[in-house]
C-alpha cells in the first residue's frame, strides 16, 4: 500500500500538482483511520489530504482512476454481468448467456433501457459488455484510449441512441412548453454523457491492466490549466482559462489598490487625540488615528490585437474584461498599427463575447496595412491620450513587440513612461525569442519598469506577485533611456 | 464530552439530524477532521453552505461555535487579543500614588485583557468549533498569524506569557477563493471543495429546508437551477437562492414550473438584469 501510494503521489507530481512530503504522510496517516475497502471514502480521503486546489481535481480524478481502478475487485461490483442480465428479462431470450453472445442490437437495446430508467448499475455492466465486444482491444497494441472509445461509440451509434432517448423523454412532458423540452434534452444529454464516462473508465481500466499504470497515466496527462501556453491555446483551453482568470484579476486588483496594510493602520493623530481628550478632562481616553486614504490606481491597458497575437489578444481582452469589473478607473486600448480606446465595450453588463465582436467590428486600429506598428501606436497614444495620464496611472502593455521591421520610435514610449507611475510589459513569447527577427523588445524595455514573459497563467500570477514586491518606491527619472542592460524579469521563470 | 463517530456514514447521518445534507465527500472530510484533529479548509462559490457546515458540525459534536469573520485589514487586535486601553487608563488615573512596578503588573493582567475569537477558542476548557470565515479576505500577514495559532495551538502574549490551548478546537476555514492562500496554510488543512449540489441532492436540501414543498416541484426547481448554472452567467444561483425561490413559488401558489412561471419569478434566483435576460433566452430555446 505504501509503495502504491508513493507511486500515486509521484504521478500527481508528474502531472504538475505540487504534493509535499508532509501531505503524503498526512494521507498515509489518514488512511489508517478509514475503511480502505470503501472506494469512495478512500478516494475522498486522498483528495482531501493531497489536493489543495480545486483546479487540480480533474487531474487527480484521472490519476486516481488509473492507479486504483484495476484494484477494484470484481465482487465489489454488486452486479456481475451475466447474472444481472439474465435476471432482468422481459421474456425474450435476448441474452445468449455468455458475455460474447450478445448482438450489437440487443446491447444497444439494453443500454437504451438502462438510460431510460436511469439504472446506473445496468448501464455500467452493459458498458463493460460493449467494450468487451466492440472496442476490439488487443493487448500490447500501442493505441490510445480515445481510439477505442471512438470505435465503441461509433458501433453503438450513439447519436441515434441520444435521439431515441430524447424522444422518449419528450413524450413524457408537455412538448408545448419550451422549458420542459429543454430539461428533457438536458436529461438525454446527461445520460449519454454518463455512458461515455462509463465506457471511457472501462477502457482505461483495461489499458491499465495491459500496460501498467505508469504508461497509461503518461498518455492521459494533460497540462494543467495554469500551464497552457496562451499563444497556442485551443478554444476549449480558453474556456477553462476563463474560469480561473477571475480570481486572478481580483487578486491583481487588491494588490494594485494597495489597500490598508497592517502597518498603515492608524498612525496616532496627535491633534485629534488632544482635541478629543478635552471632553474627558484632558485624559486621552479615546485615541484618534489618522485614516489612511486608499490608493485608487488608474489602470491603462494597451493590447496588441494583430494577427500574430490573435490567441493571446483574446486572452488579454478576457483579462481586461475581468479587470473592468474590479476597477472603476480602468481604460482599455487596442492597437495594430493605430490605437483606439475600447473602454466602453467593457462596461458592466456587457457580455464578453459581445464585447469581442464589437471590438473586431468597430475599433479603429488599422492605419496603413494592418500589420503591427508599435512605434506609430505609441506616438498616437501619446498624442491622443497623453493629457490624461497622471502619476497615479499604471500602464500595462500586452504584446510581442514584433514591429515588422519598422522604426520602433521608443522615444514616445519613454515619454509616456515619464508621465505615469509605472509601465509593465507582458510578452507572450518565450524569452529566448525576444529580440530575434523583427522583435524589438530590447528597445522598449528601457522605458518599462519591468518586462514579463507571460506565456501561461502561472507566469501571469508571478507578474501579479512581483508587481506588489517591486513597486517603484521613488519615482525614477525615466525621461532619458536607461543605460546598460534592460531590466528583464526573472520572476516568471518557474515554469521553465 | 462530545460524541465520537466511528465512520463517515455516522457523521453524515448525524449531520442529517441537524438538517445538513452532506454528500460523501463532505462527510468523509468531516470524519477525518474529527479523527485527526486537523483544520478543514472549505472552498467554493458563495451560498453553497460552507458556513452552515461549521454550524452543523458544532451542533452534532455538541461544541459551541466561535466565529471569526475575516475582512481586509483584520489584525491581531481583532483576531487574537487586545489590551483594554480605556480601562487601563482609568486604573492609572484612579490610583496616582501607586508604585510603577506594582501598577504595571496590575494593568497587564487578565482583567484588562480583551480576548478575541482566536484566543477565546484556545482558552476554552471545552473543545469548541472555531469558524474562520472568508479567510481569503485577510492579508498575507494576518494569515501568517493564523498559521501560528493553528499549528501550535498557543499564543504568546509578551506581558502575560504563553497561553496554551486547554483543548484542541475543530477549526473550519472557509474561502471564496478570491486569492490564493499560502501553501503553508493549505498544507496544514484538509481541503474540501464544495460545489453546487447535484440535482438529486439539491432536491433533498429543498425538501429539508422548505417543508411544505411538493416532491415534484422540488425536483423541477433543482433541475432548472442546475440548467441555469450550466449557463455562462455573472452570478450563478446559490443554494440559498433556490431555497428562496422555492418559498416564493409556494407563496404564489405555483405548483408546476413552466416557461411562464420561471419568467415571472426568476428575479429571485438571478440578481443581474443581463443574467436574467440571458437565462430566459436560453431556457426558451426549443432544441428539438
Amino acid at each position: 500500500m505504501i509503495s502504491l501510494l508513493a507511486d500515486f503521489v509521484q504521478e500527481l507530481r508528474r502531472a504538475g500538482i505540487p504534493v509535499s512530503m508532509v501531505e503524503a504522510i498526512d494521507a498515509m496517516e489518514a488512511l489508517g483511520h478509514i475503511d480502505v475497502g470503501h472506494r469512495e471514502g478512500f478516494k475522498e480521503t486522498l483528495r482531501a489530504t493531497l489536493i489543495k486546489n480545486s483546479r487540480h481535481e480533474a487531474a487527480f480524478d484521472v490519476a486516481f482512476e488509473v492507479y486504483f481502478a484495476s484494484r477494484r475487485p470484481p465482487e465489489q461490483n454488486p452486479l456481475p454481468d451475466e447474472k444481472h442480465f439474465t435476471g432482468n428479462q422481459m421474456g425474450e431470450d435476448r441474452w445468449m448467456g455468455g458475455s460474447s453472445g450478445l448482438s450489437v442490437e440487443s446491447l444497444i437495446e439494453t443500454l437504451y433501457e438502462a438510460m431510460a430508467n436511469q439504472d446506473f448499475n445496468t448501464l455500467r455492466s452493459a458498458a463493460r459488455q460493449a467494450v468487451d465486444q466492440l472496442a476490439g482491444m488487443e493487448p500490447g497494441r500501442p493505441v490510445g484510449g480515445t481510439y477505442y472509445l471512438y470505435r465503441t461509440m461509433r458501433q453503438l451509434d450513439i447519436e441515434a441512441l441520444e435521439q431515441r432517448l430524447l424522444e422518449m423523454f419528450m413524450a413524457d412532458v408537455d412538448s408545448e412548453d419550451a422549458l420542459a423540452s429543454r430539461l428533457a434534452a438536458e436529461d438525454a444529454k446527461r445520460m449519454v454523457e454518463q455512458l461515455r464516462d462509463e465506457l471511457r473508465d472501462e477502457i482505461r481500466r483495461r489499458l491499465v491492466e495491459d500496460r501498467g499504470h505508469e504508461a497509461v497515466a503518461k498518455t492521459l496527462r494533460q497540462p494543467l490549466v495554469e500551464e497552457i501556453d496562451l499563444m497556442h491555446a485551443t478554444r476549449s483551453d480558453l474556456i477553462s482559462i476563463e474560469h480561473v482568470i477571475e480570481p486572478l484579476t481580483r487578486k491583481l486588483a487588491a494588490r494594485l489598490a494597495r489597500r490598508r496594510r497592517l502597518s498603515d493602520r492608524g498612525r496616532l493623530d496627535f491633534r485629534k487625540t488632544v482635541r478629543a481628550s478635552l471632553a474627558t478632562g484632558g485624559v486621552p481616553v479615546e485615541p484618534k488615528f489618522k485614516t489612511v486614504r486608499p490608493h485608487r490606481p488608474e489602470i491603462f491597458l494597451l493590447c496588441d490585437i494583430s494577427g500574430s497575437m490573435a490567441t493571446f489578444a483574446r486572452f488579454t481582452l478576457q483579462f481586461t474584461y475581468a479587470m473592468a469589473t474590479q476597477f472603476s478607473k480602468l481604460r482599455a486600448f487596442v492597437f495594430v498599427d493605430a490605437v483606439d480606446e475600447v473602454t466602453d465595450f467593457f462596461k458592466p453588463g456587457i457580455d464578453f463575447g459581445e464585447a469581442l465582436v464589437r471590438i473586431g467590428a468597430e475599433a479603429d486600429v488599422v492605419w496603413l496595412d494592418g500589420h503591427s506598428d508599435y512605434g506609430h501606436a505609441f506616438e498616437q497614444f501619446l498624442a491622443r491620450y497623453g493629457r490624461e495620464l497622471t502619476p497615479r496611472t499604471t500602464l500595462i502593455i500586452a504584446g510581442d513587440a514584433r514591429n515588422n521591421y519598422r522604426d520602433p520610435r521608443a522615444q514616445y514610449l519613454e515619454e509616456v513612461a515619464g508621465m505615469v507611475e509605472a509601465v509593465y510589459w507582458l510578452n507572450p513569447e518565450p524569452k529566448a525569442y525576444w529580440d530575434s527577427g523583427d522583435s524589438v523588445m530590447v528597445r522598449y524595455a528601457g522605458a518599462c519598469e519591468q518586462v514579463f514573459e507571460v506565456r501561461n497563467l502561472n507566469q501571469l500570477e508571478a507578474f501579479v506577485e512581483t508587481v506588489t514586491d517591486h513597486r517603484p518606491k521613488t519615482r525614477r527619472n525615466r525621461s532619458t533611456p536607461t543605460k546598460g542592460a534592460p531590466m528583464y524579469s526573472s520572476a516568471a521563470q518557474r515554469n521553465n | 464530552m462530545s460524541p465520537s463517530f466511528d465512520s463517515p456514514a455516522a457523521v453524515a447521518s448525524a449531520l442529517r439530524e441537524v438538517d445538513y445534507l452532506a454528500d460523501a465527500r463532505i462527510s468523509q472530510v468531516g470524519f477525518l477532521a474529527l479523527e485527526l484533529g486537523k483544520p478543514i479548509l472549505v472552498e467554493g462559490p458563495a451560498g453553497v453552505g460552507k458556513t452552515e457546515l461549521a454550524k452543523a458540525l458544532a451542533a452534532v459534536t455538541g461544541r459551541s461555535l466561535i466565529r471569526l469573520q475575516c475582512y481586509e485589514g483584520l489584525d491581531e487586535s481583532r483576531a487574537l487579543y487586545e489590551w483594554n486601553y480605556k480601562k487601563q487608563l482609568l486604573r492609572i488615573q484612579a490610583d496616582q500614588d501607586q508604585g510603577w512596578d506594582e501598577l504595571e503588573s496590575d494593568i497587564f493582567s487578565e482583567e484588562f485583557l480583551l480576548t478575541r475569537p482566536l484566543l477565546e477558542a484556545i482558552r476554552s476548557e471545552d473543545p469548541v468549533v472555531l469558524l474562520i470565515d472568508e479567510v481569503d479576505r485577510v492579508e498575507m500577514e494576518t494569515e501568517a498569524l493564523l498559521l501560528e495559532v493553528l499549528s501550535d495551538f498557543q499564543v504568546s502574549i509578551p506581558e502575560l506569557g504563553t497561553v496554551k490551548a486547554a483543548s484542541v478546537p475543530l477549526v473550519v476555514l472557509t474561502s471564496n477563493n478570491t486569492r490564493e492562500l499560502s501553501e503553508a496554510l493549505k498544507r496544514r488543512c484538509l481541503f474540501l471543495h464544495v460545489g453546487y449540489p447535484s440535482p438529486e441532492r439539491e432536491r433533498e436540501i429543498l425538501m429539508t429546508k422548505v417543508p411544505d414543498l411538493a416532491v415534484r416541484l422540488a425536483e423541477e426547481i433543482a433541475r432548472v437551477a442546475a440548467s441555469i448554472r450550466a449557463m455562462d452567467l455573472k452570478k450563478a444561483p446559490s443554494v440559498s437562492e433556490t431555497i428562496d425561490w422555492a418559498r416564493t413559488l409556494i407563496a404564489l401558489g405555483i405548483d408546476h414550473l413552466d416557461t411562464q412561471a420561471v419568467g415571472d419569478t426568476i428575479h429571485v434566483l438571478l440578481k443581474y438584469q443581463t443574467d436574467i435576460e440571458r437565462a430566459l433566452k436560453d431556457l426558451s430555446v426549443d432544441r428539438t
